[in-house]
């Protein structure tokens, strides 16, 4: 029996704010705070793996359209406390689309003028790449639409690009 | 007591971690005369028993300590060869300790790689794809247990044979790697674990493991 700790949600969003807005003022080019994001969320995510894989029964996925299940209904319910639904499926079945209809990380947020080209949520691309990667799965991770920016819902596009069969662990095929 | 000690194995076979929790050591100290009737020679930078048992004391148990000294390797700790030591009538009478040769840190980390390459051997030898690996190695004496993560990390205890739980007290260590080594911002991933809160939590767990465990057979 896990007991789940109840954070304030709040400091969470408050604490990614006054990330973004330093790296803001620290690099002054939204492109480049993005990558610092994306960067950031790539050490969180190489790390939450193992905290993922040691609290849920997840076993090894065997398609990308599991590992999407995977990471919508379980990982991000854990971790955010939403379900994105999985959608957009391209023909040959290595890229998707995730769906929120929210993200704990921009409530209360509004981008400024003169930073239309950042993207907020980069951390999570970040996180979302390096988890993969630990297991083995190299993907493409970036946002195809986010509300901060005026779009309707926020997308997140994941491309599978190939299986990392350096340091595989033994067993796996 | 009856869980022996905990290895981490990185993904690169290197171990990240040990801890002895409990190891078993029959150790002898007597006092002998001279002349001495054991004979001792020299094997791997040690000073070990080669022919005469007497008294617990067996072949292959290496010199611990002189006259309740420690010695190091070969020498005394004052750095004096103890063969020539021994040779010397005036020396005695002398009181030293048998025991099984202790693992040194770079015979752990050896010994480790070689359980990553054999279980790599037992994953390719296996028939059916997507083996689980090696996850228990059974002697009389001990069983070690083995669980690798996805992610190729490899937790193994050595316990008693009759010790149960072993599995759920692997699943608790990932999740304590995953909370004071992982979440710890300054360790960095596959170096040696140096946490000092890694190494509180393990250490209970074990002890709640052992409570829990029992040792009659089929449990």
């Amino acid at each position: 029996v896990s007991k789940k700790k109840k954070k304030n949600s709040e400091l969470f969003t408050l604490t990614y704010g006054a990330l973004v807005t330093q790296l803001c003022k620290d690099y002054e080019n939204d492109e480049e705070v993005n990558k610092q994001l994306d960067k950031m969320g790539y050490n969180i995510g190489v790390r939450l793996i193992e905290d993922f894989l040691a609290r849920s029964s997840v076993g090894r996925c065997h398609d990308f359209r599991e590992t999407a299940d995977v990471i919508a209904k379980v990982a991000f319910k854990m971790y955010l406390g939403i379900t994105p639904s999985v959608t957009n499926w391209s023909p040959a079945g290595d890229e998707f689309s995730l769906i929120l209809e929210s993200n704990p990380l921009v409530d209360f947020v509004e981008l400024p003028d003169n930073h239309s080209n950042l993207v907020y949520s980069s951390l999570l691309c970040g996180v979302l790449r390096g988890a993969l990667e630990m297991v083995q799965m190299a993907v493409d991770v970036r946002f195809a639409q986010d509300t901060l920016r005026g779009d309707s819902v926020t997308e997140i596009r994941m491309k599978f690009i190939k299986r990392i069969e350096e340091n595989l662990p033994a067993g796996d095929e | 007591m009856a869980i022996f000690s905990v290895y981490v194995v990185n993904k690169a076979g290197g171990l990240i971690y040990q801890y002895d929790n409990y190891v078993p050591r029959a150790e002898v100290e007597k006092t002998f005369s001279f002349p001495l009737d054991l004979v001792l020679k020299i094997y791997d930078e040690k000073l070990v028993v080669s022919f005469g048992q007497r008294d617990g004391i067996r072949v292959g148990h290496a010199v611990l300590s002189i006259n309740g000294v420690d010695v190091n390797g070969k020498y005394t700790a004052e750095g004096k060869d103890i063969l020539e030591y021994l040779k010397d009538p005036a020396n005695y009478p002398v009181s030293i300790k048998f025991g099984r040769p202790r693992l040194s840190s770079n015979e752990k980390l050896m010994l480790a790689s070689m359980f990553h390459s054999l279980f790599a051997i037992g994953s390719q030898l296996s028939p059916e794809v997507g083996s689980s690996g090696i996850e228990m190695l059974e002697t009389d004496v001990f069983k070690l247990h083995c669980f690798q993560t996805l992610t190729g990390i490899k937790f193994i205890v050595l316990a008693d044979p009759r010790q149960s739980g072993i599995d759920a007290l692997l699943r608790k260590i990932y999740e304590i790697y995953s909370d004071f080594a992982l979440k710890n911002p300054f360790y960095s991933l596959e170096m040696p674990i140096r946490c000092e809160l890694f190494d509180q939590n393990l250490k209970s767990a074990l002890e709640i493991a052992e409570k829990a465990g029992t040792f009659g057979p089929g449990s």
